[in-house]
């Protein structure tokens, strides 16, 4: 490698001059700040999030007796996991479907696929209250986690865009010869399918699926407005604890959030990881 | 060798493939026996791929029929046709080991157990890769990878193996390497391969018959040499190796030899056959390079003597440019006419390089067999 200072032998060794350094750590402040005082202060054994008295483990203790909370943090989860469920696999056939044909009104098709991407989440919101309200009225009296249904819906609704364009960003790069490769080789249209184009677009399939959890996870406008009184998430629930004040208990919940997605994030970008490693070594 | 009865394996009768309103192969017929080595040879946007793609199934022709063994195979659709196919990409599954890549197309089609490895190392063999199983693609070489798309399609012991544009990935050595090694192959495993390029040395050096393929349709079937020396229009003539194309009028055609008078040029063309065209009528002159002979003009000394009478085929002129291309040197000659002919010399010893000069004068001549006619 060949370069003009004689220190630098690598790019990475660009890493020691100071102004780069100083923009790292500006950036690290900038992003990881607020995330450090909210988890520091969940420690905090002074009642308001204002000065540091102690340390303590109590507001872990009391958000796992809140059960409320605990019934909001479930309720969440499984929202997510059903409606990244039901994304992946409907964001991953419209993009199949979008790659794959050609129809009349594939651009519009195109276009709308993508309009809940664009639209302003409170717009969204109220269309779901109103569709809930006048269309389908799900009713309220329901065995969970059937009662969960419209909030279910409404996330599918905004996640599963999002799937479709990873997915189909992906499949941009699918050399169509590998497809025909497989068909001459005695392959059926499943199998295909199976063999070579689902493995082409794991990736994608991974990423959609963390981003369609998270979105999921972390909602708070459109359930809002189509959340009722037995189905509160987890987002939904901060927020009325924060309207009289913003407690440790709350920061305590929020680490624990936080330390989920983190966790799973690891796993996948890990599953993800070792995939594309072993597609390069071995 | 005594010949072989011939069997045709794969018969194209009147195909017309049709993209919209443009017609990508026109009202083709033709006869591939087994055992050959086809090539559909032609420019880009000739329609060659297309017709391979008929074959395997991946396009099916607008009107016209394909025969298979006797078996109609118009719209069968590709996994049930008996032919296997090699990619320009390759195609190799980048998620597959080498062994399972080769596999697939066996565990597809519900072959299980020690046949699958059984076979499978029979076709690596045959492609030279038996330490390569355990490989992912993309820890091969370019050449390597199109040996394990070779073994992938000879593992199903296709009827045909089709290959479009196999080589045009590999850098220049390798594939005039991989040219000898496919005709050995075939040679070896005896099934009939038909191949796609657009490069006419590939055509000619692998291929036992060529089809020339010109805007859809087919301009001539042919052996290499004949595709050569016989080309049967001006396009064919053009498009594989190099020529000197002569426009004329033919003033003679008797039974043993025939005389063309060309605008462009001050002595008429000998030739010793005679030629079905219409006396007076325009006709093309073929002429290759190699077949011209270059003589030093010295001033005074009267012309050289080729086998045609005086006065025929030979022109005096002068060196405008030299390519020396080590093997070969090609001359380019002005004739005092004003019409360029290009020479090829091989340089068969050490010296021969400096014996002609740039703008030096030349006589160049050309025997009575060498000039190939052209009616279209």
């Amino acid at each position: 490698m060949k370069t003009r200072g004689k220190k630098l032998k690598e790019p990475l060794d660009y890493l020691h001059r100071w102004p780069i350094q100083a923009s790292l750590v500006g950036v690290a402040i900038f992003l990881y700040v607020p995330l450090v005082t909210l988890i520091a202060f969940s420690f905090n054994s002074d009642r308001r999030n204002i000065v540091w008295k102690g340390f303590t483990l109590d507001w872990y203790g009391k958000v796992f007796r809140d059960e409320s909370l605990l019934a909001a943090f479930g309720n969440s989860l499984t929202i997510a996991a059903i409606s990244t469920a039901a994304s992946v696999v409907l964001g991953a056939l419209t993009a199949v479907m979008l790659w794959r044909f050609r129809f009349p009104g594939k651009m519009a098709v195109e276009g709308t696929v993508a309009l809940p991407i664009v639209v302003p989440e409170i717009c969204m919101g109220i269309a779901m209250l109103v569709f809930f309200a006048r269309v389908l009225p799900w009713p309220s009296n329901l065995p969970w986690p059937l009662n969960l249904g419209a909030i279910i819906i409404a996330h599918i609704t905004f996640s599963f865009p999002f799937v479709a364009v990873v997915v189909r960003a992906r499949l941009a790069s699918f050399n169509r010869e590998l497809e025909e490769a497989a068909r001459d080789l005695g392959a059926n249209e499943w199998r295909v399918f199976n063999d070579v184009l689902v493995p082409h677009m794991m990736p994608g399939l991974i990423s959609g699926t963390l981003l369609a959890f998270t979105l999921s996870l972390d909602d708070f406008v459109i359930t809002f407005f189509t959340s009722g009184p037995d189905t509160v998430t987890f987002p939904v629930k901060v927020y009325s604890m924060v309207r009289f004040s913003v407690t440790p208990e709350v920061n305590a919940a929020s680490t624990l959030l936080i330390l989920i997605t983190v966790v799973l994030t690891a796993i996948a970008l890990r599953l993800q990881g070792s995939r594309g490693i072993s597609g390069q070594v071995g | 060798m005594a010949p072989i009865p011939k069997k045709t394996i794969i018969r194209i009768e009147n195909v017309t493939k049709a993209f919209g309103r443009v017609l990508a192969v026109d009202n083709v017929s033709l006869d591939i026996e087994e055992g050959e080595f086809f090539a559909l040879l032609g420019p880009s946007g000739c329609g060659k791929t297309t017709l391979l793609r008929m074959i395997a199934g991946f396009e099916l022709p607008t009107e016209g029929r394909l025969l298979i063994d006797g078996q109609d195979m118009s719209h069968v659709p590709p996994n049930k046709r008996p032919v296997n196919m090699v990619f320009q990409s390759y195609a190799v599954f980048p998620h597959m080991t080498v062994f399972d890549n080769v596999a697939y197309g066996l565990r597809v089609t519900g072959v299980t157990g020690t046949e699958v490895s059984r076979r499978v190392d029979e076709a690596l063999a045959l492609v030279r890769l038996e330490d390569y199983g355990v490989r992912k693609p993309d820890q091969l070489s370019g050449g390597q990878r199109q040996r394990v798309a070779l073994a992938r399609a000879l593992v199903k012991r296709p009827r045909v193996l089709l290959l479009d544009e196999p080589l045009s990935a590999l850098d220049a050595k390798l594939r005039e390497q991989m040219r000898s090694e496919l005709a050995q192959l075939q040679d070896k495993i005896g099934i009939t391969f038909v191949i796609v390029t657009h490069d006419q040395d590939e055509a000619l050096a692998m291929a036992s018959r060529c089809a020339v393929m010109h805007k859809g349709g087919l301009q001539q079937v042919a052996t290499p040499s004949d595709l050569y020396e016989y080309p049967n229009s001006r396009f064919v003539a053009d498009f594989i190796g190099s020529v000197n194309m002569i426009e004329g009028q033919l003033s003679v055609d008797m039974r043993d030899h025939a005389i063309i008078h060309a605008p462009k040029l001050d002595v008429p063309i000998y030739l010793d056959h005679g030629v079905t065209g219409a006396e007076g009528g325009t006709v093309w002159v073929a002429i290759r390079p190699e077949k011209m002979v270059l003589a030093k003009r010295v001033q005074g000394a009267p012309p050289p003597q080729s086998d045609a009478p005086p006065g025929h085929n030979v022109v005096a002129g002068t060196i405008c440019h030299i390519s020396y291309l080590g093997s070969v040197s090609v001359f380019e000659v002005m004739t005092v006419s004003g019409l360029k002919l290009r020479a090829l010399h091989m340089n068969p010893t050490r010296s021969a390089v400096e014996e002609f000069t740039w703008d030096e004068p030349v006589w160049i001549s050309w025997p009575a067999q060498a000039p190939a006619v052209l009616l279209s």
